[in-house]
């Protein structure tokens, strides 16, 4: 690319309002939208995490940072911890690995190359939810298809108690969700890639894999870098649906991530206190996420 | 249209919303999907064809645990439906909200009935009742675990189809036959354990479930899970796993999957999954939920399992009257009888059993009384009333949890039942 990049230096104008309400009036509507389904839910998890109540909020009782000391000195916590870091991290890694392998295996396509890449974009728009259920069809022990196949073959396929192979099953179908999405990006950012350089390359007898690896993939490296922030997210907070209708965090929490343990002990268990404690500190998590995002990630994307 | 014509048209659409008579609309919220959600739809429609005062609007709110939560959602937000109907797990936690509640008792009184304990099934009864004997719920779909066989099974491993083996440890044996007599790949499967293998087992070998008459008593529960007779169960279930005679289907009521497929040739499951198996058209038989060979006057007797109708406070005394009276609409013995022999509930009502026992449909449908004989043959004893603490919900969980790390062979019996005890009593102690 060459140096029209959108936000180049003094191409930016300075909007001047002659009116003072104007751009409060113009905010008005953004601010409010994040104060009703931002600030007062917050808030209201904030206060929440600081009480210990019963389920009907009969008796309330203030018990200060009980919850949270609770929380945190809780193995099954703790646990959760490690799921959710094993869960982002095997589903990034899986749906951006195998989304980059379709993206170059799509640039080589030489004829129906749109149709290519329409197929590989619709799994993104199928529900979490959907897609779990989807996966739980063909792997179920006691109805799937595939779950039938493996144990044929002599393989003792059972999710519902095998820990292990629970968690490859979620993060398959979380996976599998995100490729499309991945995909989308990695086409971009490969068309972005000078020819010319690949063209030399190949000129001076560099083999096609060299090529990748020493010229396409540290183009893209941004690219790369961004998506691994946004698959992490979407691992730690979009793939409630799935984990839940695949496993329902079992078997014994093998597959219990964080979101997963702050609805079941809120809405399963009814411990309200403890579940706001939970969700404040996911947000703690998620503003942390987002700053690193900010910092690193906006400005190393615009590298041309 | 201009802003003015469609405040205008709104404010028209609203009045003329209004019901144009005096009738006293009351809300039910249930968790019935199915075949149970249509029963629940003719019912509402019976009630309301047969007197003109009142209107029940039964809601439908997803999952039990779901209806459960919107319930209290609701109370929290002061607009609560006048029913709601519970699962048996969520009966500590409606318990527990006093003031929240308003007993069934007075609400039937409201109607102008005097509530007579006896003309009901007394295991259900109990169940639904506080220790002083005041009823609180309205039993609505209760359902026993029983023991499901396939006679086809049966039969290619030569056991015998007239008499379902009626001990744990005949179970087992027979499980351990089907499989190695290549009949079925599985022998036994289960679903609910905990509520079969653990709620019930205790009150059918009458063993504590724990202190405090297993919670019917008091809220300062102590689970005794850890007793010897449970952790050689457990045992015996984690071998047959291993072996491959025992299959987990899941914690709810997947396991049923395993039976109707063929894969599995017995199966214990609520007297509520009969529709499905006879749906499915395989050749099964009935027997009673197995007992312990060992356990000192088993059987005793089983507990209910299923929901039951839960009335809000803080309504009028018009709807509490419509409440009372769609309550002895339903306790009606035709009402009762249809509803027992439609769905495979139990009846509520002694009368209604009564009858359903002389049109001889239990003659032309063996098997279908065993769900109350075994609930009704013995009177109830400390063990065996039922489970009943404030967040059994959660205490279930971490049986399952502890279940399945079980039968996935990463701990013994004695670990597992040690773990449910010490974890689930620290859960009781944190909701005391």
């Amino acid at each position: 690319m060459d140096g029209r990049t959108p936000f180049a230096g003094t191409a930016l104008q300075k909007a001047v309002f002659p009116n003072k309400l104007l751009p409060y009036l113009l905010l008005a509507p953004q601010v409010a939208i994040t104060i009703v389904f931002f600030y007062w839910p917050a808030s209201q998890a904030l206060y929440q995490s600081m009480l210990k109540e019963d389920p009907f909020g009969l008796k309330s009782q203030f018990v200060g940072l009980r919850n949270f000391a609770q929380v945190l000195g809780d193995p099954d916590y703790l646990n959760s911890v490690k799921v959710t870091i094993v869960f982002s991290v095997s589903t990034a890694v899986l749906a951006m690995a195998l989304a980059l392998f379709l993206a170059t295996a799509a640039e080589k396509v030489v004829r129906g190359k749109g149709f290519y890449r329409t197929m590989l974009i619709w799994p993104y728009a199928v529900a979490p939810a959907v897609a779990g259920l989807l996966w739980l069809f063909m792997f179920n022990p006691s109805m799937g298809t595939f779950a039938y196949l493996l144990r044929s073959a002599g393989y003792r396929w059972n999710p519902l108690l095998d820990g292990d192979q629970a968690m490859l099953l979620v993060v398959v179908a979380a996976a599998w969700k995100q490729i499309s999405y991945n995909f989308l990006f990695f086409v971009a950012a490969l068309q972005s890639v000078p020819r010319s350089l690949i063209e030399a390359a190949a000129i001076d007898g560099a083999s096609s894999t060299k090529r990748f690896w020493t010229i396409v993939f540290p183009l893209i490296a941004p690219t790369t870098f961004f998506l691994l922030v946004v698959n992490t997210v979407y691992a730690f907070f979009d793939t409630f649906g799935i984990i839940d209708a695949v496993t329902g965090g079992g078997p014994a929490q093998a597959t219990q991530t964080l979101v997963y343990k702050v609805y079941n002990d809120g809405f399963v268990n009814l411990d309200l206190g403890g579940s706001a404690a939970q969700s404040v500190i996911l947000m703690a998590i998620v503003i942390a996420l987002t700053a690193v995002q900010f910092r690193y990630v906006e400005k190393r994307v615009h590298y041309a | 249209m201009s802003l003015r014509t469609l405040i205008l048209s709104g404010i028209l659409a609203a009045t003329t919303a209004l019901p144009a008579f005096a009738q006293t609309e009351i809300q039910w919220w249930h968790a019935m999907t199915g075949a149970n959600n249509e029963v629940v739809d003719t019912l509402a429609k019976e009630f309301n064809d047969s007197q003109k005062d009142y209107k029940i609007v039964p809601v439908f709110k997803g999952t039990y645990p779901e209806t459960l939560n919107a319930g209290i959602a609701a109370f929290r937000a002061k607009q609560t439906p006048g029913i709601i109907q519970v699962f048996d797990v969520g009966t500590g936690v409606m318990m527990g909200a006093e003031g929240a509640v308003k007993p069934v008792a007075e609400v039937l009184e409201a109607a102008g009935q005097t509530f007579d304990k006896s003309q009901y099934l007394p295991g259900i009864v109990a169940y639904y009742s506080k220790p002083d004997g005041t009823m609180l719920s309205f039993p609505y779909n209760s359902s026993s675990p029983i023991l499901y066989y396939n006679k086809d099974i049966f039969e290619k491993a030569g056991l015998d189809t007239a008499n379902p083996p009626k001990t744990w440890q005949e179970v087992f044996e027979a499980a351990r036959k089907i499989k190695s007599s290549g009949a079925a790949n599985c022998g036994y499967t289960s679903t609910w354990l905990t509520w079969i293998h653990l709620e019930n087992f205790a009150a059918w070998n009458n063993v504590p479930y724990g202190t405090e008459e297993n919670g019917l008593a008091g809220t300062d529960v102590k689970l005794e899970l850890n007793a010897p007779i449970y952790v050689e169960h457990f045992k015996d279930l984690a071998e047959l796993a291993k072996e491959g005679v025992f299959r987990y289907g899941g914690r709810t009521s997947e396991a049923k999957q395993l039976f109707l497929s063929g894969e599995c040739g017995i199966l214990t499951e609520s007297s509520g999954g009969l529709g499905d198996v006879v749906k499915s058209g395989i050749n099964y038989g009935i027997g009673q939920l197995p007992y312990d060979a060992n356990a000192e006057g088993a059987p005793q007797n089983t507990i209910p399992g299923g929901a039951s109708l839960w009335v809000f406070g803080g309504k009028s005394d018009e709807e509490y009257k419509g409440i009372g009276e769609f309550f002895k609409f339903l306790s009606r013995t035709d009402i009762q009888q249809q509803l027992h022999e439609k769905s495979g509930y139990l009846p509520v009502t002694m009368a209604a059993y009564e009858a359903t026992k002389k049109s001889g449909f239990y003659d032309k449908n063996p098997g279908r009384e065993t769900p109350i004989t075994q609930m009704m043959g013995k009177e109830p004893t400390a063990n065996s009333k039922g489970v009943r603490l404030p967040n059994l919900p959660q205490i279930r969980d971490i049986e399952n949890e502890q279940f399945e790390a079980l039968l996935a062979g990463k701990q013994d019996a004695q670990t597992t039942m040690d773990n449910i005890v010490r974890l689930g009593n620290e859960a009781i102690a944190e909701v005391q």
